[in-house]
């Protein structure tokens, strides 16, 4: 089924923005490294895993999805979380540690959680799979129409995780549909030396769970596929298996000097951006100028650039809040009182 | 009206079952949960009252249930799993430590994990080193998870319904050797008075067993009732000891420890996890922190002492404090 003009365009925005926020954090992420790197300098510290390149996959799924629909991420969340309609503002303050950000400082680039879009996130791969099964289950109790998603990469699909909780969710008929990203490495190590089926989608079959394979480059390919196995889970049919075959454009993390890619593999994946190759197909429907493109791109760069400066100016967590949140409710009731 | 006597295990299932019944957000899964009860009885008559659809029977998917155990949490309902023994959590550590503790810190507080992992831990019965773990103090030691070790069947009851109600994840451990098991060596304590009505017992309250003047024993689980044997000894040679059951290890209730321990200047802990870097350790540097002018003698510690559990009975006995050493280390302890 062709895809409306209005669907097309929202999806190349949506991958303009993920791609330009992303583009413009690993830009912040060198101030202060250089001219030697130190991972814990500059204004954005830490480890920084980006998205580009694989804008496709949450565009593609999350335009299925409502707010109150759970979605469970990765070490590399940024797309999924703009995709899932995030305030860049607190995202971008949350990323440089400041105190307005989505989590006050704590969490960080890869430990976003946004409660009003049911979005959480975490650095151990495979953690959040079965976090989706869960809230699969809690939306399943209470007979709603939510679906849950989990998002991973094809790294994860080798872990106990990933196959308990496809059991579960196929066993309990659960509302969920479950993402691999294949990004073709673990970090250095290929798919082919980790895994010793050819498709992540063969695995559905061993727990009854309907599969399928999409070219990960291209957005249509995984919103149709995503479109139906969300459809399928609100129904009530339960879950579904989408492995989405991509690339990411910037190794595992920044500073990755990728010397495990064979020569010249990444210059022929750029040959398929998923953004250069929907504007093509929206340039040859005669749905997008060059114009109409500049625009699009000018009016991100602008809300990118508004969300950072309010990240800049924001101020950071004092160091006592370091020591909060740990619990809801008050460590020790007695303690409380005789302390006043 | 004479008391209504139970054991552990139905007092924690009577508390699961009539928060249940006042919460529809609650539900329990795990292995053997429903149809069995519950390898330790805790889970008992639960599937028939409520069905499968809350007493939920799970595979043997540790990471898998506990994760979504997790997942359930963090969208409203309250779940609680049972994992069958202590020692079975390895598989499952990572959703325990890096998520369920975790993430409502990560999250600046805005996602709260209301859930209850409960599980059997304690040795005694020739169960060997992998089914015989307390491995409290290892939960204990991870921010984020409030600690849960409860010796009555009245306390029981009242920290489960704490448990179940409290907004934070929330580790319960019951000792076999308190369920009031048929299939366990017999315990007079394992079956005590147990309202009816639903209460609870605030977390961070420990429990005065008995009072004393000569010596603290700070204790909790099975061995508050072999140091109130051992203290019943003790009074017939004239010595007072003081038996305190701490009940929470997250919360802890220093107020009450450092109190007693002005009043009685000798302190000895009594602890079935292992000795090095846990509880008793712990204990003793809150102590020196807040009360090492009032102490009359070095604090002593009773524990497994840093060997896995041995199966063949006089080895399990060696390194498993008793009421004889228990005694024995506290006379030890008067004549510093």
């Amino acid at each position: 089924m062709a895809l409306s003009r209005e669907t097309l365009l929202g999806l190349y925005e949506m991958m303009v923005k993920i791609r330009t926020f992303e583009e413009r954090v690993a830009e912040i992420y060198y101030e202060g490294k250089q001219p030697v790197f130190n991972i814990a300098a500059g204004p954005v510290p830490g480890e920084m895993h980006l998205y580009s390149g694989q804008e496709a996959v949450a565009a593609g799924v999350c335009a299925h999805l409502r707010p109150d629909d759970p979605v469970t991420s990765t070490h590399r969340p940024h797309g999924h979380l703009i995709a899932k309609g995030v305030d860049l503002k607190r995202m971008m303050a949350e990323i440089f540690g400041k105190e307005t950000g989505l989590c006050h400082g704590k969490g960080g680039h890869m430990h976003l959680f946004d409660p009003e879009l049911h979005f959480g996130c975490g650095g151990i791969v495979g953690g959040g799979i079965p976090h989706a099964v869960g809230a699969a289950l809690a939306i399943k109790k209470r007979g709603e129409d939510r679906v849950a998603v989990s998002f991973f990469g094809e790294g994860a699909a080798n872990i106990g995780a990933f196959h308990e909780s496809l059991n579960l969710a196929a066993l309990w008929k659960l509302p969920a549909v479950f993402i691999v990203e294949d990004n073709l490495y673990a970090i250095s190590v290929p798919k082919t030396a980790s895994t010793a089926v050819r498709s992540n989608a063969e695995r559905g079959a061993a727990y009854g769970i309907p599969a399928v394979q999409v070219d990960g480059q291209d957005v249509v390919a995984v919103y149709e596929a995503a479109g139906e196995a969300v459809e399928r889970a609100r129904r009530g049919e339960g879950p579904t298996l989408i492995e989405a075959v991509c690339y990411r454009f910037r190794g595992h993390f920044e500073g990755d000097p990728e010397h495990y890619l064979p020569e010249g593999t990444k210059e022929q994946w750029k040959q398929r951006d998923p953004i250069a190759l929907l504007a093509k197909q929206l340039k040859d429907q005669g749905w997008l100028t060059d114009e109409d493109a500049q625009a699009i791109e000018e009016r991100m760069t602008a809300l990118i650039a508004e969300a950072e400066a309010f990240a800049r100016e924001s101020a950071y967590p004092p160091p006592e809040a370091a020591l909060t949140d740990v619990f809801v409710q008050a460590e020790s009731p007695r303690e409380e009182q005789s302390h006043g | 009206m004479a008391e209504r006597l139970l054991t552990t295990a139905r007092a924690i299932a009577e508390a699961i079952a009539q928060e249940m019944e006042r919460d529809e957000r609650v539900f329990i899964m795990g292995e053997d949960i429903g149809a069995y009860g519950g390898i330790f009885g805790a889970t008992q008559g639960l599937l028939e009252k409520f069905g499968p659809e809350r007493v939920m029977d799970t595979p043997i998917s540790e990471m898998g249930f506990i994760g979504a155990a997790v997942g359930a949490a963090t969208e409203g309902m309250r779940p609680i799993a049972e994992l069958m023994f202590v020692d079975f959590f390895g598989v499952a550590m990572d959703q325990i430590f890096n998520h369920m503790a975790k993430i409502h810190y990560m999250s600046g507080g805005n996602v709260n994990v209301p859930m209850v992992l409960m599980t059997a831990i304690g040795g005694g019965y020739s169960d060997a080193a992998q089914h015989s773990q307390c491995l409290y103090s290892l939960f204990a030691h991870t921010p984020g998870i409030k600690v849960v070790v409860p010796s009555t069947p009245y306390d029981a009851k009242g920290l489960m319904i704490q448990a179940i109600r409290d907004d934070d994840p929330v580790m319960y451990f019951f000792h076999k050797g308190i369920m009031g098991l048929g299939w366990m060596a017999p315990n007079p304590r394992a079956t005590g008075p147990v309202p009816e009505e639903p209460y609870t017992i605030p977390f961070g309250q420990a429990d005065v067993k008995r009072e004393g003047s000569d010596l603290t024993i700070l204790t909790l689980s099975l061995m508050v009732h072999r140091s109130l044997d051992a203290a019943e000894q003790l009074a017939e040679e004239g010595i007072s000891a003081e038996v305190i059951d701490l009940r929470t290890l997250v919360p802890l209730d220093r107020a009450t420890i450092i109190e007693s321990v002005k009043k009685t200047h000798r302190v000895l802990i009594v602890d079935e996890d292992y000795k090095s870097f846990g509880m008793s350790g712990e204990l003793i540097a809150i102590i020196a922190e807040e009360a090492l002018d009032y102490l009359d003698a070095p604090p002593k510690r009773l524990a497994v002492p840093d060997v896995p559990i041995p199966y063949s009975r006089p080895l399990e006995q060696a390194v498993i404090p008793s009421v004889e050493g228990i005694v024995q280390a506290a006379r030890e302890l008067m004549a510093e």
